[in-house]
């Protein structure tokens, strides 16, 4: 087990530790567990009051097993989680409860995750009413709060969610999860499936209502200018565990894991410089992510790594801090 | 005689009709043509008439959709005459088609070297021996490791990245003139989709096939297309090369649509936006289709759409803004 070699500032809202999640592979006749998957390997993390972490990657690499588990939604296989301080890690359905209405999420489908036989006012009302005490009419007077909040209009509290956009049906999940006034927000791709111009109308609502009230959000994303737009600090994973975690600008100007860089430099970028500035070097990955039921020896990166070396395929490299507050895992810089 | 243009598309017209006399105008009056070894991307937002466009190309509209006007010329082919049996020789050898999901089109029950085999020997007129063989130089040529072993596999053995390896494998099985990829890496990551794009370049120069490339993403326009189509509402609002399109962007739409995009590499604090929703295709604002949504709106545009007019030399923009530029022989003037 590694160490929290890092030091924890002091106004941290969530704090993950060696945090794992294993899901059984079960196999024969018998279906016992032959094996391991390994969504989420090891990860540690923090995320500061009023900050946005984001998280990037392909898919499959744990994004949203490790968004689950933070939120308890999921149990971890090992390691702890602190919200505000209490460790929720192995707290029982009951126990948890009084801490539901704190951590809230917004998925990427929301139209798959809003029950269509529901009104938005329902929908929006339900999680008062299953995590709080409110009377009817201060339930109602909440919602159309946080409705215009979001910018739909009142009286859309009367509508289904077929009669809405992709957009405006995000608009009414986001309102979901902000009615019980939560600190921490798990997004987990939710401007994913909008067209851009929609995209940014959210992105722009997510950051007023940040602001407005004080959230703290961990984004997760795999489109590296979504994240990178939003994020404070960002955080790559692989194969379930973090490679690399940085300030944004460190982060996009100078990243150090070779993962990463291929990354930002496999996104089309548009070319509106009139002079024939060369592009950036691009760095062409081969081959797809392993699986992680049978991930590779040393560094599970290896197999796609342009500039793997003997060691990589031996011993596993650990985060290690390169610059202030910039850590990678990567045998280069060790 | 290889200089003309591939595909030719003349005033095409493709609408839907629906309940209460209601006529959704998918695709309306939409001209444009792809040479050899050209690719020509149709960038716009979902609902904007893309994959009508490609669909009317290949001829697959079913009710209650129809091409209602229009001509569409494959190799000086009027192909929007022939018969559903003489398209279906087109489809598949002529022009081929990836989709943003290969799991539809492919079976999920036939394993991979069975389908390829099964197309070569049905359009090829091949042996089983040889289509064999064939199947498996197709997949090495599109990168796919193991391919020997790869042909005994299901689709569902297979990533994302490596069906649409398998997709276009197929496509270029039959040396197809026209490709038409509707958003092929959509559901892929980074790292994949600039794998599957380098290699439908490469496969475009190798068999000089004249490319219609699909996508919402203007960054892989960017990248990867000559010649860009910019639809809004069934119609084309503004067409250039790619180069010039982003240079000198004219339409407010385009330019809407190019703020709204986070950029990687450089910081904003708010992203531009373009207020409302694109409107349904059987409820258009009168006028100019942007107009409900455009922050340049004047009244003329509440009135009368604009033609789309040529600007400056190969630039095309349909917006009153440009009126009096370069052309003035506007016939709403
Ligand atoms: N409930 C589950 N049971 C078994 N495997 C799972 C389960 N949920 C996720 N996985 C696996 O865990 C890995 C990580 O998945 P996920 O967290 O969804 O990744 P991401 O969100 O980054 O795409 C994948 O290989 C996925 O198949
Ligand atoms: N089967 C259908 N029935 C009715 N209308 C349709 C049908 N298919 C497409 N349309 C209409 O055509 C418009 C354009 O669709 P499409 O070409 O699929 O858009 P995209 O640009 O997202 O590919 C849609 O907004 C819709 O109004
Ligand atoms: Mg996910
Ligand atoms: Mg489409």
């Amino acid at each position: 087990m590694t160490m929290n070699t890092f030091e924890v500032p002091q106004d941290v809202l969530v704090d993950v530790r060696n945090v794992k999640k294993y899901f059984p592979i079960k196999g024969g006749i018998l279906k016992r567990t032959i094996g391991h998957l390994k969504a989420v390997d090891d990860i540690s993390f923090h995320i500061l009051k009023g900050e946005t972490l984001g998280i990037v990657g392909e898919s499959g690499s744990g994004k949203s097993t490790l968004g689950r588990v933070i939120l308890r939604l999921l149990d971890p296989t090992a390691g702890s989680i602190y919200f505000n301080g209490t460790d929720i890690s192995y707290l029982n359905r009951k126990e948890i409860r009084p801490h539901r209405r704190d951590m809230q999420i917004v998925f990427q489908d929301s139209f798959a995750s809003l029950n269509s036989k529901m009104s938005v006012a329902e929908l929006v009302e339900e999680p008062l009413l299953v995590q709080t005490k409110l009377s009817k009419s201060e339930r109602r007077e909440a919602a159309v709060e946080i409705i215009e909040k979001v910018g739909l209009r009142a009286d859309d509290r009367l509508k289904y969610p077929h009669e809405f956009s992709g957009g405006q049906r995000q608009r009414i999940s986001i309102a979901r999860a902000l009615i019980t006034r939560p600190k921490f927000v798990i997004c987990d791709e939710p401007v994913s499936a909008l067209d851009v111009s929609i995209q940014a109308q959210v992105l722009n609502l997510m950051k007023d209502l940040q602001d407005d009230l004080g959230l703290t959000y961990l984004f997760i994303a795999h489109d590296l200018s979504v994240v990178k737009h939003i994020s404070n600090r960002v955080a790559v994973m692989y194969l379930g565990r973090i490679v690399e975690i940085a300030d944004k600008k460190s982060l996009y100007d100078n990243a150090y894991h070779p993962y990463t860089q291929a990354l930002l430099t496999s996104i089309p970028v548009i070319d509106n410089n009139s002079d024939a500035t060369p592009r950036r070097t691009k760095i062409k990955l081969t081959g797809d992510l392993p699986s992680p039921a049978d991930p590779p020896s040393g560094c599970t990166f290896r197999t796609r790594c342009p500039l793997a070396h003997d060691r990589c395929s031996i011993e596993r490299p650990e985060l290690k801090e390169k610059d202030n507050g910039h850590v990678v895992a990567c045998h280069l810089y060790t | 005689m290889k200089n003309g243009p591939v595909l030719e598309v003349n005033q095409l017209k493709t609408y839907f009709y629906l309940r209460d006399n209601k006529v959704a105008k998918a695709v309306d009056n939409i001209s444009f043509s792809i040479l050899p070894g050209e690719t020509v991307a149709i960038v716009g937002e979902s609902g904007s008439g893309k994959s009508i466009t490609a669909l009317s190309i290949m001829r697959l509209i079913n009710k209650p959709g129809r091409i209602v006007d229009g001509e569409i010329l494959l190799d000086k082919e009027e192909i929007h005459r022939f018969s559903p049996k003489q398209m279906m020789k087109i489809r598949g050898n002529d022009i081929a088609m990836i989709f943003q999901e290969p799991m539809t089109s492919l079976n999920p029950v036939f394993t991979i070297g069975n389908q390829i085999i099964e197309i070569l020997r049905k359009h090829k007129k091949m042996s089983k021996g040889d289509a064999s063989n064939r199947a498996i130089q197709l997949l090495k040529m599109v990168g796919i490791p193991r391919a020997e072993e790869v042909m005994k596999e299901y689709p569902h053995q297979l990533s994302g990245g490596m069906r649409q390896r398998i997709m276009i494998a197929m496509a270029i099985s039959c040396d197809p003139k026209l490709l038409i990829a509707d958003e092929p890496t959509t559901a892929l990551d980074v790292t994949i989709q600039a794998q599957i794009l380098d290699l439908m370049v490469e496969m475009k120069e190798r068999f000089q096939m004249a490319v219609l490339l699909i996508t919402h993403d203007i960054g892989i326009v960017s990248e990867y297309a000559d010649h860009v189509l910019v639809m809004y509402g069934g119609q084309i609002v503004e067409q250039a090369s790619a180069k010039e399109l982003l240079q000198n962007t004219k339409h407010p739409y385009t330019k809407g649509l190019l703020e709204s995009l986070p950029n990687i590499d450089d910081d904003v604090e708010r992203l531009g936006t373009i207020k409302g929703t694109v409107p349904s295709a059987s409820d258009f604002p009168t006028g100019c289709r942007f107009s409900s949504r455009c922050p340049n709106v004047m009244e003329k545009c509440t009135q009368s759409n604009p033609d789309l007019m040529e600007i400056e030399k190969d630039h095309f923009v349909r917006c009153y803004l440009y009126e009096g530029g370069i052309k003035n022989d506007n016939e709403y003037v």
